[in-house]
């Protein structure tokens, strides 16, 4: 007998005439919609709680924005970043890097992301590898990573951002700069993630 | 109503007291109180430390000695939690019939602050007590039964008391029946810092509503001599300005 | 501790054993004691007291806080202590339906009925791959098996990338808590641990390194930097597998987890079956429950979802039993499988605040330990025998858990399993005979009354463990029961 049918065979005597949970007898009596009037404004709060850096700017701003952030500086951009955003930002930046290789990524100065979903309520950026997100590696190499959210990305809380979301695509969610608190349980941004986060939201 | 008081076999056996003033607060409120003298143990020691024969042997004989009361009062946060909260679970264990006795009787007890707010509907007894006095909330009473602030509702309306809030209230005296005995040194380190706390206040009188905390925290605060008396809610609640 | 920390012999786990077809797990070596010897070294060490009550009562406090914040929070638990149920209860079916899915998505699945078996998975993965370094993503199961000590022994060196892993590795250390792993060691000690350490796991500290916790995270990045961009084979474990979508979910704070699971070809997760869940939307319920119960955090910096093989990664799911479905079989013991490792429950333990983790001579300490490990392993050995005695019942363990394990129940059903001391067993049953009937309990009460002073203030024997800190209660002129029926 194969491991995998021998393992199964001990679930199934073990749950032998052990009360049934129905599924749908699971109460989901919490709340899937948290009402919230000024999502941008509870995330730009919850994010910077995390000690990230926070903007929030007009859309018509953002382009502005972001090359005033990237200035002289070397930056990986990932393929599909909006065309809105480019221009500006590689006649602004040092250097521009499209989709860089790992070698490469370690040298830049910051990474310039979009995102797909933002969670207001938990302050948390979800990424997922789509246009203008890049890989995974991208975000995590970079010390620094800048990221754009939209106004229409933003949800309130946890449930809505698993409705939007397909895990077909790798999926990485970020609530602030790396951290740890594994020494004395004192909180220190940075330790192998990007150490500073940079949230432009457009409103 | 035919009220029962189910004094536990620590208050009968080492805190009398605690069972006179139950009887006598009861009495004042007006009710006739009955002491089954049938009645020994509920078990928990038995069970909780992993005897469950002889535990379900004294919760067979406490259901039986309490069937046919409208109500049960424990001046014992911990021993009503057993009942309520453990009897339920140590049904299977038992023979058959057992589990319907538990179904009657269990939810007929009550420890006696329970009893005095929620089915007298008394917070003021009409004590008077004038002395500084910190509470203790037990786990069993805190979190097996939930008590809430019905023990400081009751305190609050004794004249003369001033309650003084306890630092760290919340966290276990380090008692846990024979784990003080089993764990000695932890127990020891838990009832260190409960003391430490109680001090801190300034009380004269640490007050609790179980008996078996306070004969730990108390065994603690004798041996350090720190001058801190424990008293069981009952026995303040029961004093009046004529006794004092 | 202090002996550790001074240079005594290098504490060491062992790999469980070859070859054994039951349970096995890691054993701390060096611990044979029972949990009282341990936990009574413990509280006599005055240093390891300070540290472990900073940070418990640091992280109960930040969760406290961001629990009170959600009005839902005991609908949120409700939902995942049914959810958990509902899995366990069917768990074959959602373990099949994860396999489909994670092969489908281009991943290798594989079972483990035990530790050995896994550790010789996992190896021979390793070995497929050519290499001999691994790098590490912080996991319990991988604890649980022993299994880098198992790896070594194969020539494979497995590196721990999580910080306080790290210095519980290069420390020759054992974990003492879930979450912060090093939560015994204070700044001094870590910086100490590696200035002394680093050198020979890989990159040295720098020169001048302080004991700030900004310094010393710093140089753990700088020592694993280059690792994470070179290492070819990660391992890890996970939090969460989605059975719907084979989607699996590591949930971490320094990137480190990232690193390790974005970077290199070839990835393999150990991963106890119990932490499998139906369907993706279940996420919306434990990426609630997790983050505020585990750190204290509305969200933890990072959690990554990938299903199967992605961006050209290969991918190896390694299903674990190791004595899991001995626990689904235990009616009352069975709800320990809902736990989410979270370790709310040692935070707010007031006995794992004095004993701290080692005590507990397993990779789960507290009292999700108290009630796992004996599962897990048996209540075979002095010290695992002891573990369900490892609390006063307090209950705050129950309040806090997100899933509602109620470990105090638990406790109690594997006391009654324990083996009793005879001595015990005598008294047990002469208590229960003395109680059994109110004319023995009548005449006893009146007996003590009378010898009432000749009760010395300390007890001999085992009355001592009383004694020695705590005065005797008086023992009463009468009894209530004869003053009752005197009045």
């Amino acid at each position: 007998m194969s491991t995998r049918e021998e393992v199964l065979g001990r679930i199934r005597r073990a749950v032998e005439g052990a009360p049934e949970v129905p599924e749908a007898e699971i109460p989901r009596a919490y709340r899937t919609e948290v009402p919230c009037d000024d999502l941008a404004g509870l995330l730009a709060e919850r994010v910077a709680d995390y000690r990230a850096i926070v903007h929030v700017v007009p859309s018509a701003r953002v382009a502005a924005t972001l090359a005033g952030l990237v200035e002289g500086k070397r930056i990986a951009v990932p393929d599909g970043l909006p065309a809105e955003w480019a221009g500006p930002v590689s006649q602004a930046a040092a250097t521009v890097l499209a989709d860089p290789a790992r070698d490469e990524l370690d040298t830049v100065d910051a990474v310039l992301t979009g995102c797909a979903v933002a969670v207001a309520v938990t302050g948390t950026i979800v990424l997922d590898a789509g246009p203008g997100q890049g890989r995974r590696e991208l975000t995590l190499v970079p010390d620094h990573h800048l990221c754009v959210v939209r106004a229409g990305q933003i949800v309130a809380g946890v449930p809505e951002a698993i409705a939007r979301l397909s895990p077909d695509s790798p999926l990485t969610w970020i609530s602030g700069p790396s951290a740890t608190s594994d020494i004395e349980l004192d909180r220190v941004e940075g330790v192998h993630g990007p150490r500073t986060l940079e949230v432009v939201i457009a409103v | 109503m035919r009220v029962a008081l189910f004094i536990t076999c620590v208050n009968d056996t080492l805190f009398p007291g605690t069972g006179r003033a139950t009887v006598s607060i009861l009495r004042r409120l007006g009710c006739e109180v009955d002491f089954p003298a049938a009645q020994t143990c509920c078990g928990q020691m038995h069970v909780n430390t992993g005897y469950p024969e002889e535990g379900v042997r004294l919760a067979r004989r406490f259901t039986e000695v309490f069937r046919d009361y409208d109500a049960v009062v424990a001046p014992s946060g911990s021993c009503a939690a057993m009942v309520r909260e453990q009897y339920p679970r140590l049904a299977g264990r038992g023979e058959e019939g057992f589990a319907q006795e538990v179904a009657r009787v269990a939810p007929k007890v009550h420890e006696l602050s329970e009893f005095l707010v929620d089915v007298l509907g008394v917070t003021d007894v009409g004590a008077y007590f004038p002395h500084r006095v910190a509470y203790h909330p037990t786990c069993h009473s805190l979190r097996g039964l939930g008590l809430g602030d019905r023990p400081l509702a009751l305190l609050g309306n004794v004249r003369g008391l001033e309650l003084l809030p306890l630092p760290g209230a919340e966290e276990c005296c380090g008692f846990g029946g024979t784990f003080s005995v089993k764990n000695p040194e932890v127990s020891a380190a838990m009832c260190a810092t409960k003391v430490g706390n109680v001090l801190e206040t300034g009380a004269e009188v640490l007050c609790a509503a179980d008996n078996s905390c306070l004969m730990h925290i108390g065994g603690m605060l004798g041996r350090r001599e720190t001058g801190v008396r424990t008293m069981h809610l009952a026995e303040i609640l029961a004093r009046t300005e004529a006794r004092a | 501790m202090s002996e550790r920390a001074t240079g005594a012999p290098a504490p060491r786990a062992l790999p469980a054993e070859e070859g054994g077809g039951g349970r096995a797990s890691v054993t701390f070596i060096g611990m044979p004691r029972s949990f009282r010897e341990n936990a009574a070294e413990a509280v006599r060490n005055d240093q390891l007291g300070r540290n472990l009550r900073k940070a418990t009562h640091t992280i109960r406090g930040k969760r406290a806080r961001v629990v009170e914040e959600l009005p839902d929070w005991a609908e949120l638990r409700e939902a995942g202590r049914a959810i958990k149920d509902h899995t366990l209860r069917h768990l074959d079916r959602y373990l099949l339906q994860l396999e489909e899915a994670v092969t489908r998505a281009g991943g290798h699945v594989h079972w483990a009925a035990d530790a050995a078996e896994a550790n010789r998975i996992v190896t021979g993965l390793v070995q497929a791959t050519g290499e001999s370094d691994v790098v590490k993503v912080k996991s319990m199961a991988t604890q649980e098996i022993g299994l880098n000590e198992h790896l070594a022994a194969h020539g494979v060196t497995a590196y721990e990338t999580d910080l306080a892993e790290l210095i519980v590795q290069l420390g020759d250390d054992w974990p003492s808590h879930i979450l912060v792993p090093a939560i015994h060691r204070n700044r001094a000690e870590i910086r100490r641990i590696f200035r002394d350490r680093m050198a020979s796991w890989g990159r040295p500290a720098p020169e001048g390194l302080s004991d700030e916790p900004a310094a010393l995270a710093e140089a753990a990045r700088l020592h694993l930097r280059e690792r994470f961009l070179s290492s070819k084979v990660a391992i890890s474990g996970a939090n969460f597998m989605v059975a719907e979508t084979g989607t699996m979910v590591v949930v971490e704070s320094e990137g480190n987890g990232r690193m390790c699971l974005t970077l290199p070809e070839t990835l393999i997760s150990v991963v106890g079956i119990e932490k499998v869940l139906p369907t993706w939307r279940d996420l919306e319920v434990f990426l609630q429950l997790l983050p505020r119960s585990s750190t204290g955090e509305r969200m933890n910096p990072y959690t990554s979802m990938w299903t199967g093989a992605v961006e050209g990664q290969e991918f190896h799911l390694v299903l674990l039993d190791n004595g899991r479905t001995g626990v689904l079989a235990d009616e009352v013991g069975r709800q320990a499988l809902r736990c989410i490792r979270c370790s709310a429950c040692l935070n707010v333990c007031p006995v794992y605040e004095r004993a701290g983790g080692h005590a507990y001579g397993s990779v789960y300490p507290g009292p999700i330990g108290a009630i796992l490990t004996p599962q897990l392993r048996g209540m075979g050995s002095e010290l695992d025998n002891s573990l369900p005695y490892a609390s006063s019942l307090c209950g705050a363990c129950l309040e806090v858990c997100p899933v509602a394990i109620d470990i105090p129940e638990v406790l109690v059903e594997l006391r009654a399993r324990a083996r009793h001391p005879r001595s015990e067993r005598a008294a047990m049953r002469a208590a229960g005979w003395l109680l059994g009937d109110q004319a023995r309990l009548a005449r006893a009460q009146r007996l003590a009354t009378r010898l009432r002073r000749l009760v010395p203030r300390r007890l001999p024997g085992p009355g001592s463990a009383w004694t020695d800190t705590r005065d005797l209660p008086e023992i009463p002129e009468e009894s209530f029961r004869d003053w009752w029926k005197r009045s």
